[in-house]
C-alpha cells in the first residue's frame, strides 16, 4: 500500500519548480557514507486483504479471549457502551493534534474542560488536569509534585499500592535526594497504622496510599490523611479502580491533597495494558506545581465563551528544564472516551455501576469462602477485588480452572512472598451470576 | 464548520432523572449493610444526567468545531501530521487484542507478544540500533528512559557526570527530560547554517558531560552533516549521543542513526509511523540503544525461547519500569500494520516525498517570507514573520488568518533561534492541489500584510470562536464548571 497523493506529473512539476532534476538531489546534505545502499531488510508490502489475514493469524494466538476471566489488578473488564466506540471513532477526534490553535480546537478543549470537571466531581478536588499517561506514571508524578511542594527527603508509600506503580515511583525518584519507604499492611489488608505512625515524621513530604488498594481493600482515608497532616505531610491517594468512586466518598472529602489514578475502567478496553488513562486532581493552592496540560474557560473578542490550554508557563515548551514535568503528549483521546462514558452513565449510571461491582464481588467472596480449603486472606472491606488463600497449591488450582476455560485470578507469590499461596480475584458488573456460580462450583471441585 | 450553534457544557443540559445507559438488573441476592463502616456517598454531586441522544449530539457538534487531518492540510512543523490510515484503526480493534489482559499468562498472549516482538524487529532495522524498548508512552517519556539508561551506564563506571549538552534549537522536552534525570543543562549554539556549532560543542565537551541530546534533522529541518564528527567529539570524552528521533520522517529508509554514532534514539510512533494524534495522545515513544546500553532497558523485555515468547523481568541492571505493563499496545499495533503495509519501498518513499513536498513549499514561498537560514532542508522549513513585522503583523496573525483560508497554522512556539517562527512540515501524504492551496493562501496573506494588516490582526473571522483571550484565562483561571453559583 502507498498513501502518497502525488502523480508522476505532479512530481515532475514540483522538481522543476524547486530546480533540481531528481528527489535524490534533495538529500545531498546527507553524507554519502551514511546513506544506506540497499532497501531496508523488512518484508514486502501487504495490501489490505493481506493485512487482515495476517492479523487474523496473529490475533488467533491470543487463544484465551473467550475464557471466563477473573483478572483485575489494575486492568478491569467493564461494559463499554456502543456510543463510546461510535463517537470516539470520528476523524474529528482521532486525527487532530494537541489543541495549539484554540479557534479550531474547541471540541477537544471543551471536552478536556468537561473531563477536568468530571474528575473533580469524582475525586472531590478543586482542579484536575487534561490527563497523564497512566495510573502508574500518575502516581510517580504525584510523588514528584509532593516533593516540590514540601521539599522534604522522605516519601512513604503503602506496600498495598499496585506493585507496578511502586516500581515506576522508584524509577522516577532514583536520581532525586528522596528516599521512598514502604508501609506494611495489616491482617485486615489495610495500611498498618502502627508502622505508618512509626515511619511518619517531620521529614516526610507525603504519604501515598491506594484505595481500594491492590488487594481490593477500601482504606480508611480520613485516618491516614489526618496522620499525614499531623506531621505536615501531604496525603496522596491513588485510585486504580475509579468505578469505586461511584459509591465511595470522594477522597477530597476525606483529607486527600492530591488524588491520582487510572481511568482505564471508563470506556477503555483491556488492550494488553495500553493505552490507558492517567488522571490527576489536587487542591487549588498547589496549582503552580501541578504537572500536565490544563484547559481553562475564557472569552473571544466578541465575548463568546471559549476554551484554551492555560497556565502553560508550568510546561516544558515554555519553561524547558524548569517545567513541572516533561510531559508533552498526554492521553487526550483516552480522556475523550472516559468523558463520553461518564457523561452517558451520568449520576445514576455511575452509582448503579459501582453498586453492582460491590454486590457481585461480595456475593462471589461469600460463596467461595464457604468452600473448605479457601479463606479470605484479609478481613477489611472489599470493593470489587479480594485475595483468597488456598490450602492446596494455587498452581494446581489455576491449571485446573484453565483446563475448564477459566482464568481464576492473579498469583501474588512473585510480588508478595508473604502471600505465597494467595490469588487476587476481580468480579465486576460484567460477570453474570451464572459465571460466578461456575467459578464457585469448579473451586469446590478442585479445593475440597 | 458552522457558526449556527453554540454547544453548551453537558452540565448545562442536564435534567434530573435522565438516563443515558441502563445496566441489567442485579442478578445476585442483594446484601445490605455492606459498606456500613465506610464513608460512602448517595450520588456524585454535579454529575450530568442526560439521554443517549443528547450525548451523541453533544459530541457530534463538538467534533465539528475541531480541525483535523481528515478535513485538510495540517502543516504543524515537527509534529508530522500525516494521514492516519483507516486499516490501522480497524485492525487495532481486533477483538482478541482488545480482550487481551496484561496479566494473563504468556501462554495465552502469544499473539500480543508476537506483535510487540515483530515491531521491535522493524524498528531495529529502520534505526540500525541493537535493541528496542516499546514501553515509553510518548516521546518525552522515551527521552526520560534514554537519559536514565545513559546515567545508569555511567554510574556503573563510577561517575554519572553532571551536565547534558543541548543545542539551542531543541524541543522543550529535551532539557526538561534531562533535568529530571538529575542533569544540569548547557546550551550549545547553532552556527550560521543552523547546525550544531562543532567548535562550541568541542569547547563544552568535558568529562563532566554525560551526553549530547541532538535532533537530526534538527528543528529547522537541517541535517546535521557533521553528525559523525559530533559523535566522535562526544565519545572521545566518554559521553553518549542521544538522538531525538521526532524528525525520523526525513530519514526513514535513507540512512540509519545507528550508522551515525548515535547511542540512544527515541521515535514517535504518532509522528513517523502514522498513528493518530487523537487531539493530544495517546502516543508511543520507543527507544533504541546500542549493545552497550541494552542491559539497562526498562523491564520486562520480550524474549523468544523454543518458539515461545516470554517476558523477562529479571534484569539486574535495568533502569526499572516507567509505566504499567508493556506500553501503548494498540498504538504499537497501528504502527506495525503501517510498516507492514508499506514494505521496504513504501517506507523509503515516506522520506523521499516528505522532503520533496517540503522543498516545494519552501521554494514556492521564499520570495514572500523571510528564511533566516538558507541551508538546504529536508522534511520541514522554518520561515519567519520578519518581512511582515514591518507592517505590524506577527506570526500569530499569519497563523490565525490561515484559519480563515481553511488551513491549520504551522508551528510557532519553537525553534527559539528563529524569532516569529513559522515551521512548516507538509509530510508525504499531501496532494499537490492541497499544498498549492496552502501556498496561495500564504501568498495572499503576505499581500494582506502589506495592504490590509488589520484583517490579519483581527483574524480569524469565520471560525467557531474568534481570537480567544489567553491572558485572562491564565490570570483568572476557571478550570472546571461549578454547579453552585458563587463557588469558585
Amino acid at each position: 500500500m502507498s498513501y502518497i497523493s502525488l502523480s508522476e506529473k505532479d512530481k515532475k512539476e514540483m522538481l522543476a519548480r524547486i530546480g533540481v532534476s531528481s528527489i535524490e538531489e534533495l538529500f545531498r546534505s546527507i553524507p554519502d557514507d551514511l546513506k544506506i545502499k540497499k532497501n531496508l531488510d523488512v518484508p514486502d508490502s501487504l495490501t489490505e486483504p493481506e493485512l487482515s489475514r495476517w492479523m487474523d493469524e496473529i490475533a488467533h494466538q491470543n487463544s484465551y479471549h473467550d475464557f471466563l476471566s477473573f483478572l483485575g489488578a489494575g486492568a478491569y473488564s467493564h461494559v463499554i457502551p456502543s456510543v463510546v466506540d461510535y463517537l470516539s471513532s470520528r476523524g474529528e477526534f482521532i486525527s487532530p493534534y494537541t489543541p495549539y490553535q484554540p479557534e479550531v480546537s474547541q471540541g477537544t478543549l471543551q471536552i478536556i474542560f468537561e473531563f477536568q470537571t468530571l474528575i473533580c466531581q469524582l475525586t472531590g478536588m478543586d482542579i484536575a488536569n487534561a490527563s497523564l499517561y497512566d495510573g502508574a506514571s500518575g502516581a510517580a508524578e504525584a510523588v514528584l509534585m509532593a516533593n516540590r511542594i514540601k521539599s522534604k527527603p522522605k516519601i512513604l508509600v503503602a506496600k498495598s499500592l499496585h506493585p507496578q506503580y511502586r516500581e515506576v515511583i522508584q524509577t522516577y525518584t532514583k536520581n532525586l535526594d528522596l528516599s521512598v519507604i514502604e508501609i506494611e499492611f495489616s491482617d485486615r489488608g489495610e495500611v498498618d497504622y502502627e508502622d505508618l505512625k512509626e515511619k511518619l515524621d517531620e521529614e516526610t513530604s507525603a504519604v501515598v496510599v491506594q484505595s481500594p488498594n491492590f488487594f481490593g481493600i477500601i482504606e480508611k482515608l480520613e485516618r491516614i490523611s489526618a496522620l499525614a497532616h499531623e506531621r505536615q505531610a501531604l496525603s496522596v491517594v491513588v485510585v486504580a479502580e475509579p468505578v469505586s468512586l461511584g459509591i465511595l466518598e470522594a477522597p477530597g472529602k476525606l483529607g486527600a491533597d492530591i488524588v491520582t489514578g487510572e481511568g482505564q475502567s471508563f470506556g477503555l478496553p483491556l488492550s494488553f495494558g495500553g493505552p490507558y488513562l492517567g488522571f490527576m486532581a489536587c487542591c487549588k493552592e498547589f496549582i503552580r506545581q501541578f504537572p500536565g496540560r490544563i484547559a481553562g474557560e475564557t472569552k473571544d473578542v466578541d465575548g463568546k465563551r471559549g476554551f484554551v490550554a492555560t497556565l502553560s508557563t508550568r510546561e516544558q515548551f515554555i519553561r524547558r528544564e524548569r517545567a513541572t514535568s516533561n510531559i508533552c503528549t498526554n492521553q487526550a483521546w483516552c480522556a475523550l472516551r472516559a468523558t463520553i462514558f461518564l457523561e452517558l452513565l451520568g449520576k445514576q449510571g455511575m452509582k448503579e455501576l459501582a453498586w453492582q461491582n460491590l454486590q457481585k464481588a461480595n456475593y462471589a467472596l461469600n460463596q467461595i469462602t464457604q468452600i473448605g480449603g479457601i479463606k479470605p486472606r484479609f478481613q477489611g472491606e472489599h470493593f470489587n477485588e479480594f485475595v483468597l488463600e488456598f490450602e492446596k497449591p494455587w498452581a494446581k488450582i489455576e491449571g485446573f480452572l484453565l483446563e475448564k476455560g477459566l482464568i481464576g485470578g492473579l498469583s501474588l507469590a512473585d510480588v508478595y512472598p508473604e502471600l505465597s499461596n494467595c490469588a487476587l480475584l476481580c468480579v465486576t458488573e460484567s460477570h453474570r451470576k451464572e459465571n460466578i456460580d461456575r467459578l464457585v462450583a469448579l473451586l469446590k471441585e478442585v479445593c475440597s | 464548520m458552522t457558526k449556527m450553534f453554540h454547544e453548551p457544557l453537558i452540565f448545562e443540559i442536564s435534567g434530573e432523572g435522565k438516563k443515558g445507559f441502563l445496566f441489567p438488573k442485579l442478578d445476585v441476592p442483594l446484601k445490605d449493610n455492606i459498606l456500613k463502616d465506610i464513608p460512602s456517598r448517595e450520588e456524585i454531586d454535579g454529575f450530568p444526567e442526560v439521554s443517549e441522544l443528547e450525548v451523541v449530539r453533544h459530541f457530534t457538534r463538538l467534533s465539528q468545531t475541531n480541525y483535523c487531518i481528515d478535513l485538510g492540510f495540517y502543516p504543524l512543523g515537527s509534529c508530522t501530521m500525516k494521514y492516519n490510515p483507516k486499516i490501522n484503526e480497524k485492525l487495532a480493534s481486533t477483538k482478541e487484542l482488545l480482550l487481551s489482559h496484561p496479566y494473563a499468562s504468556e501462554k495465552w498472549t502469544q499473539g500480543s507478544l508476537g506483535i510487540l516482538k515483530t515491531t521491535e524487529e522493524f524498528l531495529k532495522n529502520i534505526t540500525g540500533m541493537d535493541a528496542i524498548t516499546l514501553q515509553p508512552s510518548a516521546g518525552a517519556q522515551g527521552e526520560f528512559v534514554g537519559m536514565l539508561m545513559i546515567r545508569a551506564c555511567l554510574e556503573e563506571s563510577g561517575n554519572p557526570r553532571k551536565i547534558v549538552l543541548i543545542p539551542d534549537s531543541a524541543h522543550g522536552t529535551n532539557p526538561s527530560s534531562a533535568h529530571i534525570c538529575g542533569y544540569r543543562i548547557q546550551e550549545i549554539k547553532s552556527n550560521e547554517q543552523g547546525s550544531v556549532d562543532v567548535a562550541d560543542l568541542a569547547e563544552h565537551m568535558t568529562e563532566d558531560v554525560a551526553a549530547l541530546m541532538v535532533t537530526n534533522p534538527n528543528t529547522l529541518g537541517v541535517f546535521e552533516t557533521d553528525i559523525k564528527k559530533i559523535a566522535d567529539i562526544v565519545h572521545s570524552k566518554g559521553g553518549f549521543v542521544y538522538m531525538d528521533g521526532a524528525n525520523m520522517n526525513a530519514l526513514i529508509g535513507m540512512c540509519k542513526p545507528g550508522d551515525m554514532g548515535i547511542d540512544v534514539i527515541h521515535l514517535n510512533l504518532h509522528k513517523t509511523f502514522s498513528t493518530p494524534h487523537g487531539g493530544g495522545g495517546p502516543g508511543s515513544g520507543p527507544v533504541g540503544v546500542t549493545k552497550e546500553l541494552e542491559p539497562y532497558l526498562p523491564f520486562p523485555i520480550i524474549e523468544k525461547e523454543d518458539g515461545i515468547f516470554r517476558l523477562n523481568h529479571l534484569r539486574p541492571k535495568s533502569i526499572g519500569r516507567v509505566r504499567s505493563f508493556y506500553g501503548s499496545f494498540l498504538v504499537i499495533v497501528k504502527a506495525l500494520v503501517y510498516m507492514l503495509s508499506l514494505g521496504p519501498i513504501g517506507l523509503k518513499e515516506i522520506a523521499e516525498i516528505a522532503v520533496l513536498n517540503s522543498n516545494y513549499i519552501r521554494k514556492s514561498l521564499e520570495n514572500d517570507y523571510d528564511l533566516k537560514y538558507k541551508t538546504p532542508t529536508l522534511h520541514e522549513c522554518v520561515f519567519s514573520d520578519k518581512i511582515q513585522r514591518e507592517h505590524g503583523v506577527t506570526n500569530i496573525d499569519i497563523a490565525k488568518r490561515l484559519i480563515d483560508y481553511g488551513v491549520h497554522p504551522p508551528t510557532m512556539s519553537f525553534p527559539l533561534i528563529v524569532q516569529g517562527a513559522l515551521m512548516i512540515e507538509p509530510t508525504e501524504t499531501e496532494s499537490k492541489k492541497d499544498m498549492d492551496r496552502f501556498i496561495d493562501a500564504m501568498k495572499q496573506i503576505a499581500q494582506e500584510a502589506r495592504n490590509d494588516p488589520e484583517v490579519l490582526k483581527n483574524a480569524p473571522h469565520v471560525s467557531y470562536v474568534r481570537r480567544l483571550d489567553e491572558t485572562s484565562a491564565a490570570r483568572n483561571p476557571v478550570l472546571r464548571w461549578h454547579n453552585k453559583p458563587g463557588e469558585k
